[in-house]
């Protein structure tokens, strides 16, 4: 069990002090992977980075299965960042290493010897998903790639803990779903306890068991991803969840309904909270006499008001359906062709 | 091709033995002694491996003093150590000190940003792997800096070429002797363009083996 027991951490710089953690507490179980989400600055790199010691906190204790680690001598503390992998937004793979290598280098840190290095690479690569590319550089492989890498690399002295610090933040979306899914795979087969930070609300959604959510160097809420994403309770935690509902949804519904209806127009239709309550909708089909059909819609709940969005399917694109379109953008009603 | 039989083709040869002489020499023992300063500047310099502001701030004084004073000046400077090590103040040997002094702060302050370069992600990476310092100089940024450490090298010996020139002026010998003493003060002009010929030469080849080394070497 990894333990932050009210740690703070305050940079100095000539200028000014940044308080870049407050008071933080938090308790992660092993065998589970727990988000920490927040905007840009709220402290995520910092409590992981004081996780390794690679930031040494200004006050409070790190307990890592009942070890405090600020308390270790130089020479334990780096046998214990062994067991403890660490993953990054920019891989950090050494260019002048080929995979291989580079998968091998903290064996070569841990004084493995030579023959058991090798066979210990060649099933990571294997876990991974990287055979074939053993003796490519890091240069010659996309980002997903690289990640994998990286991961085989943090994986490579069996730690039991695995610190991610947006590891998928620079890859698109397909390529951060399979990162995902082999995260979700090490979880599960090797039992790893793995502390995910990111910025992203799909990636903690989609295979986070507990999240804390920061914001300005404080840990402001902590819980189940199911509570966390129903009854949100701090600010933050709202925006993030009503960003979700409104960018990874709306992609997927979009899918849907084109495999659904493949003739025809798809429009979607935003309403704000200032006019959801008005029955324009009503208004204008009967004006316009336009043949329409809806085929999804859903309200969202949030801090800012409430949101409609709803999707309506056209048979044909007539003068009708342009006149229809006009009257929505005077209400003030945010139309988009699917 | 008449002109060229005003040439001693064996003083000619001489002189670029010297030369090579001299730069080679002072170039390995330039590339030793710049790369620990330059190691030790970047590991003691403020948050990087091993801070050490007072040994950081000694050091980078030194550097930067002898990187001030002209070559030519350097040369006189030094006499007095140099009969002291060498025994003597003329010939190739007489003028190494002086190119080493010059020449490896030169490269400590290349090796310095060559290392200064290298991704921090990486040794923080290493950091976290558990590495030691010296884990991190080995098997980080020693490798991950090659290619800018050897064109450094080359650049170097290039200005090493150029300084063994003016170390001729007074009396080291090699192709800036040949140049000076035969072409110039002799009035002998062929002498001096075809010594140049062979300088050129010379910063040429290095230039070529330094690029393409590099060229080998960086897989970025
Ligand atoms: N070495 C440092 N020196 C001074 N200030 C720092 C240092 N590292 C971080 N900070 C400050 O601490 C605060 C938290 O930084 P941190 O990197 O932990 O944020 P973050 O949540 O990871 O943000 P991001 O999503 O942008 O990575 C920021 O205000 C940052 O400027
Ligand atoms: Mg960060």
């Amino acid at each position: 069990m990894i333990s932050i027991q009210d740690v703070s951490k305050t940079f100095s710089t000539h200028e000014k002090q940044v308080e870049a953690l407050k008071h933080c507490s938090l308790d992660i179980n092993n065998g589970e992977i727990f988000g920490v989400i927040g905007y840009s600055g709220a402290g995520k790199s910092t409590l992981v980075r004081i996780i390794n010691q690679l930031e040494r906190q200004t006050s409070g204790h790190v307990f890592i299965d009942g070890v405090d680690i600020s308390s270790l001598s130089k020479k334990d503390l780096m046998k214990k960042r062994m067991k403890i992998g660490m993953i990054f937004q920019h891989f950090n793979l050494l260019w002048s290493r080929t995979v291989k290598d580079n998968i091998a280098l903290p064996l070569e840190i841990a004084k493995v010897p030579k023959d058991k290095r090798q066979e210990k690479v060649k099933n990571l690569i294997q876990l991974v998903g990287l055979e074939g590319r053993e003796n490519a550089f890091p240069s010659e492989l996309s980002g997903g790639q690289k990640q994998r890498v990286g991961i085989a690399r943090a994986l490579a002295n069996d730690p039991t803990i695995l610190l991610c610090d947006e590891a998928t933040s620079a890859l698109d979306p397909e390529t951060t779903e399979s990162i995902l899914d082999l995260l979700t795979k090490i979880n599960h087969e090797l039992g790893i306890t793995i502390v995910l930070i990111t910025h992203q609300m799909e990636v903690v959604q989609k295979i986070c068991h507990r999240i804390a959510v920061m914001s300005e160097g404080e840990i402001v809420e902590t819980g189940t991803a199911k509570t966390i994403f129903e009854h949100p309770q701090h600010p933050v935690t709202k925006r993030f969840v009503k960003d979700i509902s409104h960018t990874g949804n709306i992609e997927r519904i979009d899918q849907e309904l084109k495999t659904l209806y493949p003739d025809g127009v798809i429009l979607r239709l935003t309403f704000d909270e200032s006019i959801s309550d008005k029955p324009i909708l009503a208004n204008i089909i009967r004006q316009t006499d336009l043949p329409i059909s809806i085929v999804n819609s859903h309200l969202t709940h949030s801090i800012a008001g409430t949101l409609g969005v709803m999707y309506i399917h056209v048979p044909e694109k007539t003068t009708k359906l342009d006149q229809f379109i006009e009257l929505l953008v005077t209400e003030r009603v945010k139309v988009e062709v699917v | 091709m008449s002109f060229l039989s005003q040439i001693n083709w064996s003083l000619m040869m001489k002189a670029i033995q010297e030369t090579l002489y001299m730069t080679i020499i002072s170039l390995l023992f330039s590339i030793l002694l710049g790369l620990v300063i330059g190691l030790i500047l970047f590991i003691t310099q403020k948050d990087s491996l091993y801070p050490q502001r007072y040994i950081f701030m000694i050091l980078n004084l030194c550097v930067n003093i002898l990187r001030a004073i002209p070559f030519i000046i350097l040369l006189i400077c030094l006499m007095p150590v140099t009969k002291l090590l060498v025994g003597r103040i003329l010939g190739a040997k007489a003028a190494l000190p002086a190119l080493i002094c010059s020449a490896s702060p030169f490269y400590a302050r290349m090796c310095m940003i060559a290392l200064t370069e290298v991704d921090k992600g990486t040794i923080e990476a290493s950091k976290a792997m558990g590495a030691t310092n010296w884990q991190i100089i080995t098997k980080v940024l020693l490798p991950e800096a090659k290619p800018a450490l050897i064109s450094g090298i080359a650049l170097m010996g290039i200005s090493l070429v150029g300084y063994t020139a003016m170390a001729g002026a007074i009396g080291a010998g090699g192709l800036g002797d040949l140049a000076y003493t035969y072409g110039f003060a002799r009035n002998n002009l062929v002498v001096t363009y075809v010594s140049t010929c062979f300088v050129v030469l010379i910063v040429f080849v290095i230039q070529g083996i330094g690029d393409y080394i590099v060229k080998k070497l960086d897989k970025r």
